[in-house]
């Protein structure tokens, strides 16, 4: 029998909210990320592509492979 | 047998010009590259040596793994030779078709693979920089790490995996179908809507994956047309006696590190789990195309997948199979063929990322593309209460991919990393020193004005000899810095090199 157990949540609480122990991980995104998507969708205007319609249809690709 | 899990990526990035109609791709493709290789050749720094050709003697992509050679189904499809450079850190840039890629370097983790991955999008940066120069004042070359145009066109993102040949083809078909289709549910990089190969399909739904709309069989030779979930091309680059060379066809592009990293690292992990003999269980779907599909398409996680002996599994159960075996093979024959540290940080990652999918995927929002995309794309449907036809939301699906650093989306919302820039900026410039991609890249770095091209298997010099001396690299895992370093430290240039090799 393999000594690590997979740690398999049962449903009733499976919450995912403890942190990866153990692991390398240089950003605490996670957190980050929430507080910032109503910013995010604010500035995004800003990002987009000025017309949307017409870079849509403009981006046209040959297959590859 | 288990041998090293040498592994690597090749992507196929999309390509615009912005600011003009109806431009060729294939010039723009050319001439992104080759701004990149001449500005390599312009600099001053000795790290950067002028471009090295790439040599075509000995590939073989019409071979097929299941025993015979069909040069017909591959003749349409004949590389651009047009433009092919071999970097200091030995990556291959090229013109393939109407897209630029960038293949990394042969790696010995999936860690690595993941360092040099993000290198090349760092070469692709630097070159749509340079490419500016060459174009009038109005125009840029924009380059997407992604897999389609949303209008039924597809371009790859292939993975490729050593594994011993003395594996049966028809064993390993049956485990790679088994992880490939299940995988999507962490590898997927998203999409909206859908569409069949050559035309657009359906515009009200998000898919989990860019690439499923685009797969027909099962098990083939192409890349290009009716596409299989196992690819069958037998050109190992290595000695064909020992080794297969898996070219996996079926992944999305990934933007997020986490998700690169956990492809290819349960990829490879499962594979050595396969070699080891420690699969079990082996899962057999009775329609695997409709299966891939109906995980692309089931954000719940939760359809039920057909398998052949009538019962049914889902992507997620499939997946908890696939880590129990490969934690088993790690218990019982350790994780050499993986890299010890990075195998075992896999093992943690996978788990940890089933758990919080059957739990809460939006909690992987800054690890999985697809959940990132998503969250993304339909807060901002639901801000604006649009259709999923909208323009907007096909807007920013594509610039979710964008490598621009001021416009790429996955950069805006901030995705958990991996890894440190500075290493990324060391990868641009140095092999991986633990597989024959050292010996490429560094006698490039040291005498390429000696090299009269390069290949994944073999270097050719002009030693000044009467004839081009060619060396051949036909173990994938030789040629490291620990086996070699010393004696190429010890050679003033390629001819010494050469009668050392041969003494």
């Amino acid at each position: 029998m393999p000594e690590r157990e997979l740690k398999r949540k049962p449903t009733a609480d499976r919450r995912a909210d403890e942190q990866i122990d153990d692991l390398p991980q240089s950003t605490e995104s996670g957190t980050r990320i929430k507080a910032e998507l109503d910013d995010l969708l604010d500035e995004i205007d800003d990002v987009l592509e000025t017309n949307a319609e017409d870079f849509v249809k403009s981006y046209v690709q040959k297959g590859g492979e | 047998m288990v041998v090293p899990k040498i592994c690597g990526i090749e992507t196929e990035y999309g390509i615009i010009v912005r600011g003009a109609e109806g431009t060729n791709p294939v010039s723009a493709s050319s001439t992104l590259v080759n701004a990149y290789v001449e500005s390599l050749a312009r600099s001053d720094a000795p790290s950067q040596p002028p471009p090295v050709r790439w040599d075509f003697e000995d590939e073989s992509p019409g071979n097929d793994a299941r025993g015979h050679v069909t040069r017909a189904t591959y003749a349409p499809e004949v590389e651009t030779h047009l433009v092919n450079a071999v970097l200091v850190n030995g990556s291959r840039y090229y013109v393939d078709h109407a897209h630029p890629e960038l293949a990394t370097p042969e790696c010995r983790t999936a860690l690595d693979v993941l360092r040099y991955d993000l290198a090349g999008e760092q070469i692709l940066i630097e070159s749509m920089a340079q490419a500016r120069g060459w174009l009038a004042p109005d125009l840029e070359i924009v380059v997407y790490k992604n897999n389609s145009d949303g209008k039924g066109q597809s371009y790859g993102c292939h993975e490729n995996y050593l594994l011993d040949r003395s594996l049966p083809f028809g064993q390993l078909v049956t485990a790679a179908t088994a992880h490939f289709v299940s995988r999507a549910i962490y590898c997927g990089a998203g999409k909206v809507g859908a569409e069949s190969p050559g035309g657009r399909a359906d515009d009200e739904c998000f898919q989990i994956t860019q690439r499923a709309d685009f797969f027909e069989e099962p098990v083939g030779l192409e890349t290009t047309l009716r596409r299989p979930i196992v690819n069958t091309r037998d050109e190992p680059h290595a000695d064909a006696t020992r080794f297969r060379r898996l070219h996996v066809i079926i992944g999305d592009a990934n933007m997020s590190e986490i998700a690169t990293l956990l492809k290819v690292g349960t990829t490879a992990l499962w594979f050595a789990a396969v070699e080891a003999g420690r699969a079990d269980r082996t899962f057999t779907f009775a329609d695997p195309v409709a299966a891939f599909r109906a995980v692309s398409r089931d954000l719940s996680l939760a359809v039920p997948l057909q398998l052949d002996d009538g019962s049914t599994i889902t992507a997620l159960d499939l997946q908890w199979e696939l880590l129990r075996m490969c934690t088993e093979h790690a218990e019982l024959d350790g994780l050499d063929a993986v890299g010890a540290d990075v195998g075992d940080e896999v093992l943690q990652r996978w788990e940890y990322v089933l758990n919080t999918l059957e739990a809460d995927p939006m909690r992987l929002a800054d690890q999985v593309d697809w959940i990132a995309k998503y969250r993304l794309v339909s807060a901002y449907r639901d801000r604006h209460h649009l259709p999923w036809g909208d323009a907007r939301l096909r807007a920013m699906d594509l610039q979710y991919h964008d490598l621009r650093p001021e416009r790429s989306l996955a950069r805006r919302i901030g995705l958990a990393t991996r890894i440190d820039p500075a290493d990324v900026a060391a990868a641009v410039r140095r092999p991986p020193v633990d597989t024959r991609a050292w010996f490429r890249g560094e006698c490039l770095r040291r005498f390429a004005d000696q090299i009269v091209s390069a290949n994944w298997d073999s270097l050719v010099f002009d030693t000044g000899a009467k004839s081009l001396q060619r060396v051949p690299m036909m173990d994938p895992s030789k040629g490291t810095r620990d086996q070699v370093g010393a004696l190429l430290d010890g050679c003033a240039d390629s001819a010494e090199l050469v009668a050392a090799l041969r003494a």
